[in-house]
């Protein structure tokens, strides 16, 4: 089971600039989600008048079921200079693959909870780690695509952009670069030096 | 001898490297040390090179400053959790030794421990970060550190002729930010790549060390082009090594093909550092040809 948690109010206004389209995913039964505060947060985000559109859904970690359930905002989506995701990591990765040059944010942390971990299919991992960077990461996850779960940028390692673990993987922080690179935001690369907090594992 | 002054100083900083053997008898290497490269500034000792257990890096630092000589250790994040390196920084300072290249480090994966865990707790930017902040008198959880706080010289590494280049930048830019002085980087035989690197890297206001690895055979150049990261021999360099045989073996060609990579990028660089890979033996002459 995992429990998506928001981020602090702070981050997630600061997250927001220009119009905003809202994805809630709300599908599975094993995802505890903070249904009441992530709607208090929008409300307030309405209330600042950036928001284009608002929907609530399920299951987007399927890419065809997503597709299928975006297409009817098109309109709204379109009119948005960023979309704002409250799910799990895996949920936050689809959309940000689909929407390729369209910056997606993530209003939400995903921690693991012992017990069965529902049904998503799993074409993007989460490794559930309590303090997702999808947003500093051009909503690509370091944790997973990275071999050494680097969070502040790549190593030295790869060859001709494959990880030097693996050569069929692709190294993930060459990929992060050129997507943060499509959607105009290699400024995120100058974000403060990360240091990740092994602790949230425990919760 | 803190390094960071001498590049301060305006001086070209010249380093070599020590691999400490898997065993404990150094004696052998400290005299080839001793021997090769007395002249030079400092001598990086690698941590666990490749992955590969050895005798640590820092141990081998202290033999090395107990014989006069001033090392640079190397630390990577793949053997130790935070606790454990910041300890080994504060070890570190106790030995006198002041100068620091701070890495990621490869994956265990691709030593002779293939099954061991990989840490990477810390990466090389958290890393000089932690550094950073042991020197301000407080460690990574917050704690005060008792009496004067360390104070080192923080290197870094870059890889200058890596097929993505702007990327490496982005990473030393990142590097920087968090409080390296100074960057060595992975071996370069394509000057004029460099030459191109260090025209936007010089932004920064860091002193970069050139890093030359001689060229020892034919197959070790084709095998750092499929297999070393960052690493492109070009052909004609190839063909260089081919022509004469005996003089390729005796290490002469090498040697020629590695001095005239510093003298073309010696304009563009702060210093040099070299990787001889047990050719130590070989530095002296290297460094007379680049008229070093």
């Amino acid at each position: 089971m995992l429990i998506t948690q928001l981020k602090p109010k702070d981050a997630i206004v600061s997250l927001v600039g220009g119009k905003t389209f809202i994805i809630n995913c709300q599908g599975c039964k094993e995802v505890c989600f903070p249904e009441k505060e992530a709607a208090e947060i929008q409300k307030e985000l309405v209330a600042n008048g950036n928001v284009t559109g608002i929907i609530t859904t399920d299951y987007i970690c399927d890419p065809e079921n997503m597709r299928l359930r975006l297409q009817k905002h098109k309109d709204k989506i379109e009119d948005a200079d960023m979309v704002l995701v409250f799910s799990c990591g895996v949920g936050v990765q689809t959309v940000a693959e689909y929407f390729e040059d369209k910056k997606v944010c993530t209003g939400c942390d995903t921690y693991p909870l012992p017990g069965f971990q529902g049904v998503t299919p799993l074409t993007y991992d989460c490794n559930q780690c309590g303090e997702c960077y999808l947003n500093y990461t051009g909503g690509i996850c370091p944790i997973t695509a990275c071999s050494k779960s680097l969070v502040n940028g790549q190593c030295g390692g790869s060859k001709n952009g494959k990880c030097e673990v693996d050569n069929d993987m692709e190294c993930g922080w060459e990929r992060i670069y050129r997507r943060l690179e499509k959607i105009g935001r290699l400024d995120m690369l100058s974000c403060p030096t990360q240091v990740r907090n092994f602790a949230t594992d425990e919760e | 001898m803190n390094i960071t002054d001498l590049f301060q100083r305006g001086e070209f900083v010249v380093s070599a490297e020590v691999g400490p053997p898997k065993g404990f008898h150094i004696d052998h290497l400290l005299e080839e040390a001793k021997t090769y490269l007395n002249t030079i500034t400092a001598i990086n000792v690698t941590d666990n090179q490749s992955s590969v257990m050895r005798l640590g890096s820092l141990a081998m630092c202290k033999a090395l400053k107990d014989e006069g000589l001033t090392p640079i250790f190397q630390l990577t994040c793949r053997d130790r959790n935070r606790i454990a390196l910041q300890s080994d920084l504060l070890s570190a300072a106790m030995f006198g030794i002041e100068n620091l290249l701070l890495l990621t480090g490869d994956h265990t994966r691709m030593g002779d421990h293939p099954q061991s865990k990989p840490v990477f707790d810390l990466d090389s930017v958290s890393l000089i970060h932690a550094v950073k902040k042991l020197e301000t008198g407080e460690d990574l959880g917050g704690s005060k550190l008792i009496g004067e706080p360390p104070k080192f010289a923080k290197g870094a590494v870059v890889s200058p002729c890596s097929d993505s280049v702007d990327a490496q930048l982005a990473k030393m830019e990142r590097k920087v930010k968090a409080g390296a002085d100074y960057f060595q980087t992975q071996a370069v035989y394509e000057p004029e790549k460099f030459i191109k690197f260090m025209e936007k890297a010089k932004q920064f206001g860091k002193p970069v060390q050139l890093g030359i690895v001689i060229p020892k055979s034919v197959g070790m150049a084709k095998f750092m082009n499929d297999n070393v990261a960052g690493i492109h021999v070009p052909q004609e360099m190839i063909e260089e090594l081919k022509k004469d045989k005996e003089k390729t073996k005796a290490g002469i060609t090498g040697v020629e093909i590695a001095a005239r990579i510093i003298k073309e990028c010696k304009p563009y660089c702060q210093g040099v550092h070299i990787m001889a890979l047990g050719w130590e033996s070989k530095v002296p002459n290297l460094l007379a040809q680049a008229e070093i």
